[in-house]
């Protein structure tokens, strides 16, 4: 790879951009050496001091993030998905037959070729194209579906099973297709089992982050005095109901959770570098683990702050429970946007902006205008 | 008190509505004297701007008396008399430090849906859809003022009746600033689009910045008349010529304009029914938001390197766009809604000075209660309707 190269590929497949010039992790300047490996994070030449792409998270955060490639897809080895992929295939590639031509499946599995066989061998063709189909779209992350075709594969057993029962069917033929089932399901249970491990151990079944930034007119000490005030911050962060400090670093938070209930928890505040990074944890047994930053960084040309927020954190009722979070409105990354809004406005202007339908002030969950133009009665 | 509120598209009613309350520490509330309806409010009449909701009361063009203050507003007393302008700014953005008072980035609250469309969201407006915040417009009785300490000008000089300085909330500064985009060097020539209110001062405007001549381009002959009479252009209506781009040529010497300015914006019209029919089908079917003819028109007929300033009023997207025009004649493309801030005071010591009388353009005088008729009057353009302006108490 040439010094000019501009676009780099590491060895998972990511692509970063990089500036031009950049040297490779151990420090050496590239001359035609190999990709850098690990991915994005390798180190940066400062090209410009007063722009330090690692202080905003770097370009490498914020690629591992994007949808392309979360982390469960790199514990997950290339084999298994490979495997995922060719169970994919396999289900398509009986399924089709299944639907087109019941009557021939039906006899080449030693099953009485009936009407109603046929119509049953149909549905059970349409089953398989589904997950067939199911498998290839959900990528990389295909173990719901893998899940799936396991259950079509013990409805199938079941099927076969009693089949065994009717005078009519052909025994041996019988016996090799329980057999292929039996074999492909164990496979299937495997697989389903490999791949929702994976997404167990990144914490992506019920994880959820959510980044946001937002430019504040203001100098960083007074941008990082307003948030560092926790219980200020229930005034322009809409979903929290109250911060009770609890000693120099713990703090209660009460937040509200949908349907009108509330959640608490303990945090620490694990990092506090003033004027630059707030970073927070909940304590042990919280029952909603969560962990989040704030960095503050010099917007380039004195136009004041970048306030750049992270947040992760499993919700309740694993990925079930943030569907729902969603379906009311209550989406974690349009929650952050809204609250740095807010929160810009109230250290620029000292106060929330509110319009007559929008008395409560940006709630971007309120899209559909919930009230007129009007004053209020 | 009473106000006009939005039905459906095509209808508004005056209803009964609360009066307005403090909501904030830095509001006002104005007690309406005077008020108008914009070229603007046609197009949420005509039902062409998305996001609105029955009942929103609409109007963005007001002056009053303040009657209530609230207790952070330290410039301002109770019985000042005020004009207010069309966009709220909160005066401590970034937009708003550098004078782009129509793109703070605060005063919108409903920023996810203008976001959606825009790409980013833009200041909050009175009575504008909730695009712009779902605010309470100001044909109405009373209005609340956000961020009172920024945008109302309080007028101290008695003699300057309503009409003398209504039109600084909204179209006397547009007007202005479409002609100030325009860069106007002596000998220029600057060709406007629409002779509407905003076109007659546009016209006003570039003569007062230096323009040599000014050409206004529009269909209805009174309209043509009034801008002749009182601001010197000469006209061009595009019924009886229908080659506008060859007269602008042979007026020019073969030059062609040197600025040219879009006061019509997205409900254009053209004379050919076909064109005008395929447009207004395709915004039908809503897969054409805007109709561009005049926008096209603009640059096609703008001499190579010189500038396009548009300030009428767009919403969405717009179907065939003469880009080869303006890459390769090198145009520039100046737009926005209008900073009204900046322009207000400059523009309220002109006419102080005598040196602008905005009142020319008023037609019609009517009550708050008849506004319905006078929005049908006003979009019909008949009964040679320019300007209608209301008296709200």
């Amino acid at each position: 790879m040439s010094q000019d190269s501009y676009l780099q590929r590491p060895a998972d497949g990511a692509t970063t951009v990089e500036p031009s010039g950049r040297q490779g992790t151990d420090g050496s300047p590239e001359g035609g050496g190999a990709p850098p490996q690990g991915g994005a994070t390798a180190g940066h030449k400062d090209k410009d001091p007063g722009l330090r792409a690692g202080d905003r998270g770097g370009p490498a955060s914020w690629i591992d993030a994007s949808p392309g490639m979360p982390r469960s897809a790199e514990a997950i080895s290339m084999a298994d998905r490979r495997i995922a992929r060719a169970l994919g295939w396999f289900s398509l590639g009986i399924g089709i037959p299944q639907v087109l031509m019941p009557g021939r499946v039906n006899r080449l599995v030693g099953l009485d070729n009936t009407l109603f066989k046929r119509q049953v061998m149909r549905l059970v063709g349409f089953r398989e194209i589904a997950t067939g189909a199911g498998i290839f779209f959900s990528q990389p992350k295909p173990a719901e579906w893998l899940w799936a075709r396991a259950g079509g594969d013990l409805m199938d057993l079941l099927m076969l099973t009693r089949a065994f029962a009717n005078p009519m069917s052909s025994k041996g033929r019988l016996l090799l297709a329980t057999a292929d089932v039996a074999g492909i399901g164990a496979l299937d249970v495997i697989q389903a089992r490999k791949h929702s491990l994976a997404l167990k151990e990144s914490g992506e079944e019920s994880s959820m982050k959510a980044r946001s930034s937002i430019t504040v007119n203001r100098p960083a000490d007074e941008v990082y005095r307003h948030w560092r005030d926790f219980e200020n911050l229930p005034q322009f962060m809409f979903h929290l109901q109250a911060v009770e400090p609890k000693g120099e670093k713990r703090h209660r938070w009460v937040a509200k959770a949908p349907m009108g209930n509330t959640v608490e928890w303990d945090a620490d505040v694990i990092e506090d570098i003033p004027n630059e990074l707030i970073a927070w944890r909940a304590t042990d047994g919280a029952d909603v683990p969560n962990s989040g930053s704030v960095r503050f960084v010099a917007a380039p040309g004195g136009r004041g702050t970048e306030v750049i927020v992270e947040v992760d954190y499993q919700l309740p009722g694993g990925a079930i429970g943030g569907t729902v979070a969603r379906l009311f409105g209550e989406e974690p990354e349009q929650q952050i946007k809204d609250d740095l809004r807010r929160f810009k406005q109230v250290v620029e202007t000292g106060e929330v902006v509110y319009s007559e339908a929008n008395p409560r002030g940006t709630i971007s969950g309120h899209q559909i205008p919930k009230r007129p133009a009007q004053p209020l009665p | 008190m009473k106000a006009n509120c939005w039905i459906r598209p095509n209808q508004v009613e005056i209803q009964e509505v609360p009066d307005p309350k403090i909501m904030n520490a830095r509001d006002a509330i104005v007690k309406i004297s005077s008020t108008a309806i914009c070229g603007s409010d046609l197009h949420l009449f005509g039902g062409y701007i998305p996001a609105m909701r029955k009942g929103d009361i609409l109007g963005h063009e007001f002056m009053g008396e303040v009657v209530e203050l609230g207790d952070e507003v330290k410039n301002l007393k109770v019985g000042d008399r005020v004009v207010v302008p069309f966009p709220i700014a909160c005066g401590a953005c970034n937009a708003c430090e550098h004078e782009l008072y129509s793109l703070c980035e605060n005063s919108n609250p409903n920023v996810g849906l203008a976001e959606k469309l825009l790409g980013y969201p833009t200041a909050g407006v009175f009575g504008y859809s909730h695009l712009t915040g779902g605010f309470a417009g100001g044909q109405a009785q009373y209005a609340r003022v956000p961020f009172a300490d920024v945008g109302p000008m309080k007028i101290e000089n008695d003699d300057l009746s309503d009409d003398m300085v209504l039109f600084l909330s909204d179209i006397l500064p547009t007007g202005y600033m479409a002609a100030e985009m325009c860069d106007i060097k002596p000998g220029h020539v600057v060709a406007v689009w629409g002779a509407g209110p905003v076109g007659q001062f546009a016209a006003a405007s570039a003569f007062l910045l230096g323009a040599e001549r000014v050409i206004v381009i529009d269909r209805f002959p009174y309209r043509l008349r009034i801008v002749a009479e009182h601001t010197g252009a000469e006209t061009i209506n595009y019924e009886q010529i229908t080659n506008v781009r060859d007269a602008l040529k042979q007026m020019t010497g073969g030059r062609g304009p040197d600025s040219c300015i879009d006061a019509v914006g997205l409900e254009a019209h053209h004379h050919s029914l076909p064109v005008y029919a395929y447009d207004k089908a395709k915004q039908m079917s809503r897969t054409e938001s805007d109709r561009p003819y005049a926008l096209r028109q603009a640059i096609l007929a703008c001499r190579s390197g010189g500038i396009v300033s548009v300030v009428g009023v767009y919403g969405g997207f717009i179907d065939k766009f003469p880009m080869g025009a303006v890459m390769n004649r090198a145009l520039t493309i100046k737009a926005g809604q209008c900073h009204v801030h900046k322009y207000m005071r400059p523009l309220l010591d002109r006419i102080e000075k005598g040196e602008l009388d905005p009142s020319f353009i008023i037609t019609h005088r009517m009550s708050l209660n008849e506004t319905p008729q006078g929005y049908d009057l006003f979009k019909q353009k008949e009964d040679e309707c320019l300007k209608v302006v209301l008296s709200a108490n």
